[in-house]
């Protein structure tokens, strides 16, 4: 093991660079380290984003050697080969400043996506009673573990060619609700996710599932909703 | 002088399969033409079209079939791949299946290579 990480880490905003660091190399060491560790000794100035620190929260991801990853749960000793680490912020985002990208369109894409649940009782009835091996519910259980990092999304290249694709977590997001039975947005939500920018557009490249840290599918999510969309137009109800 | 962000997500099985359906999709539009020009020799005469098929019995053009077959049998497969993926219950062995259809698709070339020497 080498007593140094040779570290290039992005500064500046769109038109930025990299810039080099030397990072003491711990035997036990994320990449999250590193980028703290630059951020607390070396350059205070630098802007990059966490909060949890055990892969629940979603808010640390980075490009990291060129590929997203989320950083508080990347060992250094699998991806830094032979002591270097080259630590960019996330694709498919503006970014507003060194690692940190604005997330705004990735969650409004939620939205446009049908993304919030839409109850169909109140407070006042008794619990849904679901039984766990209910078919449906599988399918949104499969789904359901997203943390919103946006490892996706930055994966995708037809967020890359069209801007305006929802992209696999919001469309993972609507299958898991398709899937609930307990939501009463029902063909209205397809009606989102039909078309273009939404489901139809996906290549089936599967980046998103390569390279999601929950090793969640959306791609299969996906398919699933392109399959509800067809059944739904060939029985005229789309 | 801005720097440049390296990107290595493209490189997996399913991105390649992807990029061959894609790019043997283009390959056969762009040969088209010629097998319809080929075929419209028969128009001209028997003599024509006899020439024509004489000449892609040498060597290096049947070489170039193989190849052609290679790119239409990996279009093919790659689509029932795609229609499967889509239409059918999701599999998690997705990269099993594009492994199956690059092994079809060069099983059959080589089928023809055989064949035609």
């Amino acid at each position: 093991m080498e007593d140094m990480l040779a570290v290039s880490i992005w500064r500046g905003g769109e038109d930025g660079e990299f810039v080099s660091y030397d990072v003491p190399r711990l035997e036990n060491q994320t990449v999250l380290d590193v980028v703290t560790y630059v951020q607390r000794k070396l350059d205070p100035g630098l802007s990059y984003r966490f909060a949890c620190r055990v892969g629940m929260c979603g808010s640390c991801a980075m490009t990291v050697n060129g590929r997203a990853r989320w950083t508080c749960r990347t060992h250094v000793s699998r991806v830094a080969d032979d002591g270097r680490l080259e630590i960019a912020p996330l694709r498919n985002l503006p970014v507003v400043k060194d690692l940190s990208v604005d997330m705004v369109d990735f969650f409004d894409k939620w939205a446009k996506a049908g993304g919030a649940f839409s109850p169909t009782k109140s407070r006042a009835d008794d619990f849904a009673a679901i039984p766990p091996g209910d078919a449906k519910r599988r399918q949104a259980n499969a789904g359901i573990e997203c943390i919103g990092c946006a490892v996706c999304y930055t994966s995708c290249d037809v967020v890359t060619w069209k801007p305006g694709y929802l992209g696999p977590a919001a469309l993972n997001r609507a299958w898991t609700l398709v899937n609930d039975t307990r939501d009463g947005l029902g063909r209205a939500r397809l009606r989102l996710v039909a078309g273009d920018d939404g489901c139809l557009g996906c290549h089936s490249q599967q980046g998103c599932q390569e390279h999601c840290p929950k090793s969640l599918s959306p791609t299969a999510a996906i398919a699933g909703l392109k399959r509800a969309v067809v059944v739904a137009v060939l029985k005229g109800k789309l | 002088m801005a720097g440049q962000i390296k990107v290595t997500h493209r490189n997996h099985a399913t991105w390649w399969a992807f990029a061959l359906h894609r790019l043997s999709g283009v390959a056969l539009a762009l040969f088209l033409p010629v097998h319809f020009l080929v075929l419209g020799l028969a128009i001209q005469g028997e003599a024509a079209l006899d020439g024509a098929l004489i000449w892609t019995e040498q060597p290096l053009v049947k070489l170039a079939e193989a190849g052609l077959i290679v790119l239409l049998a990996a279009h093919l497969t790659g689509g029932v791949r795609l229609l499967a993926l889509e239409f059918l219950p999701w599999r998690d062995w997705q990269k099993t299946l594009a492994a199956l259809a690059g092994g079809v698709s060069l099983a059959v070339g080589l089928l023809f290579l055989v064949n035609a020497f």
